[in-house]
C-alpha cells in the first residue's frame, strides 16, 4: 500500500497535475504545476516549499550517544554542538560509503538522524553494550523544506528567531501552537530551513508557513525541481551519484568518501585516534593516495555544443531535465582514453550552461582540465568539449551568510 | 586629452553590449549616457517606493545566447526568469491558457477547437523550420550585396549557399512570412477565431501594422526568432525587470574595463577631412578617440550626431525616409493586489506571463483603424505582465507591479497632441482591463501613463519607435538602415553604427551591438578571419 506524508492532504490540493513518483513508499509529487521550471525559480528567486518526510528519522539517545556515532560516523561528531547539524557519511569496513544523512544534535545526550534509506539495523548491530537508545520515528514528523532568497523573511514572520539562525545551526520555536525544530539546511543550494513538525501539526503549520509567504511568491515544488536544484548545487543522490555499498555487487561500483568528494570531511583523520566504521581503509587510501576517482562538476563548451548539433540539422536542445543515464568522459587530448563519467547531467537556468555532476581521474581534477563528453546527435554517438570544475557549481553568498 | 580607444554613444543595451566587446578586445573604451541610469529603453525605475516599473521594454526574448556566454553575463547577475504561461481572455468571459507543458496544451487548444489541437504542432514546427533557416543570418552581419570586392562577394556566396540549402517548402514560407499577412499565414492553420488572435499578437507588436496587413507575417516571425534555454519563441522576465538586465551589462562591460558616464549628452561626431575625430558634449566638452560608435537610432547617427552635408545624398535620403512611425504607448500599474479574472478566481498562475488583451484577429484589426487615421485605438490591443508575480522584490509584499504594452497609440495625432491626450489615453486603457478585470479600477495605487512622445523624449527613439526604424522588409537585412550601409560602418572613417536600427535589431538583442563590435576590432586589425568564415 502507498504511503501518504503528514502534509499530503494539503499538499494534493495544490497539486493541479496528479503526478506523483514513489518516494520511500510514500506519494512524492514530481510537480505541482505545469511548469516545474516555474517551481525551480521560485526557489532560486523568492521561496518554494519541499515536503521531504519520507525520510527516515532515527532518534538516538542516552549517556553514550554521543560515543556511539563517533564510532558510526565519518565526521566527528564531537565537533557537532548542541543546536547544530551535521551533514556526514557512514561506511563500511573497507571505507566505502553506505549512505549519507543529517545529524541534528539536541542536547548532549540527543540527536536525530535522518538519512534517505533504512538503516536502524545497521545502527543497532553497532550499538553493542554502548547506553544508547536508537528509535525508529520516521513517522511520526513531517519536514518541510523552505528554501530560497525568501525563505528568512516568511519563517522570520513566524518566529523571529529565525532571523538570527546561522548556517547549520537549529533552534526549537512555535508556529500555529506547535513546537517545531527549524534547520538552516537543505538540499537546494539555496539559503534555506527545514521545519521539523510532529505529524498531527503538520497541516496547521504548512498552512501558516503557505499564508506567510503569499506575499513573497512562495509555491510548493516537487522532484523535478528538486532535482535541478540539487545538481547546482553539487548535491549527491544515492543511487544516482553512488550505491549503498552493501547492496553493490563490485567494487567498481562504490565509492570512498573521497571520491564522492567528501574528502573535507576526512581533514584530521590522519592524526586523531577516533576509531569509526572504515576508518583503517579510508587511512590506507589516503596515505597510498590510491583513490580511484575525483569527483567534479563538468561544464560543456557551449559554442561546440551548438554548433554539434546544428550540423546535424538539429536545434540545440537545452533541457534541464536530468538526463537519467550515464554519459562517459574522454582524455580531451588523446580523444581515446576514458577518464570518467558523469552521474547527472542538465542544462542549468541560472548558469545558462549545460552542467553535470561527475567522476573523472583524480589527475584531471584540477578545475578548467578538458575533457570530451560523449552523447548521442542524431542516433550517432558524438563527444563535445567540456572541462572540470569545483563543485558547487552554484553557490550564492545568501546559502551560508548572515541576515 | 585623450586616452580612449573607442567612444560609444549611448548606453542603451547594445551601446553595452558594443562596449563590452570593445572592452574586451583590449580598447579603452568610454560609454557616454545622457541619462543618469544606462539602459536606453531598457531600464527598471522605482516609480512610487517600494514599486518598481518597467518603464518601457519589460521582458527578454530576443537576446542572443552567445552574447550572456561571451561577455560572461551570469557572472554579473545575468537571470532570466523563464515565464511559465501565457494567457489570452477571449473576450466572452472564457480563456486560453498555455503552459509548459505540451500535452495539456494541446487539450486547452482541443477545449476550443478540434480541428485546432493537431495544428498547433504543426503550426509551432513549420515556425521553428522557418527560424532554423534564417537564424543564420539573423546571426552574422549582411553582406553588401551591392558591394564588388572579394571579401563582399564571398559574403554573397555564402548567403547563396544558405538559401540554396534550405528545403523548397521550408523557404516558401519565408516568403510568405516575410512578405503577407499573420492573419492569411494563421489561416493556414487554425480555425477558432482566439486561437488565431493568440498568435497573431506578435504580428503587431511596436509596427504600424494590423494582422491583415502585409508585412505582420515578418513582424510575427521576428519575434519568433527569440529563445531561452533553447526553446524557440520563449519569453522571460530579467530579474529586476529590463533594467535589471541593463545593469548586468554595465556591470560586464565595466568589467571588460570600460568607462560608463553618465549625464554626459553627445552634440555632435568631430571629424575632419571624412575621419572620426572624437565627439563633442552639449556642454562643449570634447572627448577624443579614433573610433566612435553610435548606438542611437539612425536618424540620430546620421543626421544629428553628424553634419548631412558631409554624408553621400543618396544615404541621407534614405536616412530621411526611413519609418520611424511609433505606435504603441505603455501604461503602468501599482496594484494593490492581483486583478481578478472571473472564470479563474482562486489562482494566480495564469498571471505568470504575459496576459494577451487582443481576444481575435479582427479585435485587433479593429484596434488598428484609429491609426491608419491619426488616433489611438478606443479599445486597443494590451500585452500585459505582472512580473512581480513571479519576481517578488519589484513589490511590497502581497502588492503588484503591472506592466501594459498599449497599441495602436500613433506618434502623429490629427487634430490633438500627446501632452493633451496622456490622462484620456490611460482611461481607454484602464477601462478595457476592467472589462476583463472586473474591479481593476478599485487595485490601482498609482498609474504612469507613457505615451509615444513620452518615449522619445526620455529614450531619444524617433517618434517613440521601439525598434529605433520600423520593422518593414524595405528596412530589413541588407537594407537596415540603408543599403550599402548595413555593415555598421558609415562614410565617416572611424564613426560606426551599433544600435537597434542596424541589422539584426530592435528588440532587447544585443546582436547589432555585438556585430558591430566584430567589425571595429576587425577593421583595426586586419587579417582576422572574415564573418563568414
Amino acid at each position: 500500500m502507498i504511503r501518504t506524508t503528514p502534509f499530503h492532504p494539503r499538499l494534493s490540493q495544490l497539486n493541479t497535475q496528479g503526478l506523483y513518483t514513489h518516494w520511500q513508499g510514500h506519494l512524492s509529487a514530481l510537480r505541482y504545476t505545469h511548469a516545474p521550471k516555474h517551481e525551480y525559480f521560485a526557489v532560486r528567486n523568492a521561496v518554494g516549499v519541499f515536503d521531504t518526510s519520507p525520510l527516515f528519522k532515527y532518534r538516538i539517545h542516552g549517556p553514550d550517544a554521543e560515543r556511539f556515532l563517533a564510532g558510526a560516523l565519518v565526521r566527528d561528531i564531537r565537533a557537532c554542538a548542541t543546536g547544530q547539524a551535521q551533514y556526514t557519511l557512514w561506511c563500511d569496513d573497507g571505507g566505502f560509503v553506505m549512505e549519507d544523512g543529517v545529524v541534528l544534535r539536541h542536547s548532549e545526550s540527543e540527536f536525530l538522524l535522518t538519512a534517505a534509506r533504512p538503516c536502524l539495523g545497521w545502527f543497532e548491530d553497532l550499538a553493542r553494550r554502548l547506553r544508547v537508545t536508537l528509535e525508529d520515528v520516521t513517522d511520526a514528523y513531517g519536514m518541510l523544506a523552505v528554501q530560497g532568497p525568501r525563505s528568512r523573511a516568511v519563517l522570520a514572520s513566524l518566529m523571529p528567531e529565525v532571523e538570527d539562525l546561522a548556517y547549520s545551526r537549529h533552534l526549537q520555536a512555535t508556529v500555529a501552537a506547535a513546537s517545531v525544530t527549524v534547520s538552516r539546511t537543505g538540499y537546494t543550494g539555496d539559503l534555506g530551513f527545514e521545519v521539523t513538525v510532529e505529524a498531527q501539526d503538520a497541516v496547521e503549520v504548512l498552512d501558516a508557513v503557505l499564508e506567510a509567504g503569499k506575499g513573497h511568491g512562495i509555491r510548493p515544488f516537487g522532484e523535478e525541481a528538486l532535482m535541478m536544484l540539487r545538481i547546482e548545487a553539487g548535491l549527491p543522490l544515492i543511487d544516482v551519484e553512488w550505491h549503498d555499498s552493501r547492496l553493490a555487487f563490485t567494487d567498481e561500483e562504490r565509492v570512498t568518501p573521497a571520491e564522492l568528494g567528501m574528502g573535507w570531511m576526512l581533514r584530521g583523520i590522519a592524526d586523531d585516534d577516533r576509531p569509526f566504521v572504515g576508518r583503517s581503509a579510508i587511512r590506507r587510501e589516503l596515505t597510498g593516495r590510491t583513490s580511484r576517482w575525483a569527483s567534479v562538476g563538468v561544464v560543456v563548451d557551449w559554442a561546440h555544443w551548438n554548433r554539434l548539433h546544428r550540423d546535424a540539422g538539429l536545434l540545440p536542445p537545452k533541457d534541464e531535465h536530468p538526463l537519467p543515464y550515464q554519459s562517459m568522459l574522454y582524455d580531451a587530448a588523446t580523444g581515446g582514453t576514458q577518464v570518467g563519467y558523469t552521474t547527472s547531467f542538465l542544462y542549468s537556468p541560472v548558469l545558462q550552461r549545460h552542467i553535470g555532476l561527475a567522476r573523472v581521474r583524480p589527475d584531471l581534477s584540477d578545475p578548467g582540465s578538458q575533457v570530451h563528453l560523449e552523447l548521442a546527435v542524431q542516433h550517432h554517438t558524438a563527444r563535445v568539449s567540456a572541462s572540470t570544475a569545483g563543485l558547487p557549481l552554484f553557490r550564492p553568498a545568501r546559502k551560508t551568510a548572515g541576515r | 586629452m585623450t586616452g580612449y580607444d573607442a567612444i560609444v554613444v549611448g548606453g542603451g543595451h547594445n551601446g553595452l553590449v558594443n562596449a563590452g566587446y570593445l572592452a574586451k578586445a583590449g580598447l579603452r573604451t568610454l560609454v557616454l549616457e545622457q541619462r543618469h541610469v544606462v539602459g536606453g529603453a531598457a531600464i527598471t525605475e522605482e516609480v512610487v517606493a517600494g514599486f518598481s516599473f518597467s518603464t518601457f521594454s519589460y521582458a527578454l526574448s530576443l537576446l542572443r545566447p552567445e552574447i550572456v556566454q561571451e561577455l560572461d553575463l551570469v557572472k554579473h547577475g545575468f537571470l532570466p526568469l523563464m515565464m511559465p504561461s501565457s494567457f489570452h481572455p477571449t473576450g466572452d468571459g472564457g480563456y486560453l491558457l498555455l503552459g509548459d507543458d505540451h500535452d495539456q496544451n494541446v487539450q486547452e487548444i482541443r477545449r476550443h477547437s478540434r480541428h485546432d489541437a493537431d495544428a498547433y504542432d504543426r503550426y509551432h514546427h513549420d515556425l521553428d523550420r522557418v527560424v532554423q533557416a534564417v537564424q543564420p543570418l539573423f546571426d552574422a552581419p549582411p553582406p553588401n550585396v551591392f558591394g564588388k570586392d572579394p571579401e563582399d562577394q564571398a559574403d554573397v556566396a555564402w548567403l547563396l549557399k544558405h538559401l540554396g540549402s534550405v528545403e523548397q517548402r521550408v523557404m516558401h514560407d519565408v516568403v510568405r512570412l516575410l512578405t503577407g499577412s499573420a492573419s492569411d499565414w494563421l489561416e493556414d492553420y487554425f480555425v477558432h477565431e482566439s486561437v488565431k488572435g493568440f498568435h497573431a499578437s506578435s504580428s503587431i507588436i511596436g509596427s504600424k501594422v494590423g494582422p491583415m496587413s502585409p508585412g505582420s507575417g515578418l513582424v510575427l516571425l521576428f519575434h519568433k526568432m527569440g529563445e531561452h534555454d533553447g526553446q524557440l519563441g520563449s519569453w522571460a522576465f530579467h530579474k529586476g525587470g529590463n533594467g535589471g538586465f541593463t545593469q548586468v551589462l554595465g556591470r560586464a562591460a565595466e568589467a571588460f574595463g570600460a568607462e560608463i558616464r553618465l549625464g554626459a549628452r553627445v552634440g555632435t561626431v568631430l571629424t575632419r577631412e571624412g575621419r572620426t575625430l572624437g565627439v563633442a558634449l552639449e556642454d562643449g566638452t570634447e572627448l577624443l578617440a579614433p573610433v566612435v560608435v553610435s548606438a542611437l537610432d539612425p536618424r540620430r547617427t546620421f543626421l544629428e550626431l553628424l553634419d548631412p552635408l558631409e554624408l553621400p545624398a543618396d544615404l541621407v535620403d534614405n536616412v530621411e525616409r526611413m519609418r520611424f512611425r511609433g505606435v504603441s504607448g505603455k501604461v503602468n500599474f501599482a496594484l494593490d493586489a492581483l486583478p481578478v479574472f472571473p472564470a479563474l478566481p482562486d489562482t494566480v498562475d495564469h498571471y505568470g506571463g504575459f496576459l494577451n488583451i487582443g481576444p481575435t484577429i479582427e479585435y485587433v484589426e479593429r484596434a488598428f483603424d484609429a491609426a491608419k487615421y491619426g488616433w489611438y485605438s478606443e479599445r486597443p490591443f494590451i500585452d500585459a505582465a505582472i512580473q512581480s508575480v513571479v519576481d517578488p522584490d519589484l513589490a511590497p509584499p502581497g502588492k503588484h507591479v503591472m506592466s501594459c504594452f498599449v497599441q495602436y497609440a500613433p506618434y502623429h495625432l490629427r487634430g490633438s497632441d500627446w501632452d493633451t491626450e496622456r490622462m484620456r489615453f490611460g482611461d481607454t486603457a484602464q477601462a478595457v482591463l476592467e472589462e476583463h478585470f472586473p474591479g481593476f479600477g478599485d487595485l490601482v495605487l498609482h498609474r504612469e501613463v507613457v505615451t509615444p512622445l513620452d518615449i522619445e523624449r526620455t529614450t531619444g527613439l524617433t517618434e517613440g519607435n521601439i525598434f529605433a526604424g520600423e520593422l518593414l522588409a524595405p528596412q530589413m537585412y541588407f537594407l537596415r538602415p540603408a543599403p550599402g550601409w548595413s555593415q555598421y560602418r558609415t562614410p565617416v572613417d572611424g564613426y560606426y553604427q551599433c544600435g537597434s536600427g542596424t541589422h539584426p535589431g530592435g528588440c532587447v538583442i544585443g546582436s547589432p551591438g555585438r556585430l558591430a563590435g566584430q567589425r571595429i576590432l576587425r577593421d583595426l586589425h586586419p587579417g582576422v578571419s572574415g564573418a563568414h568564415g
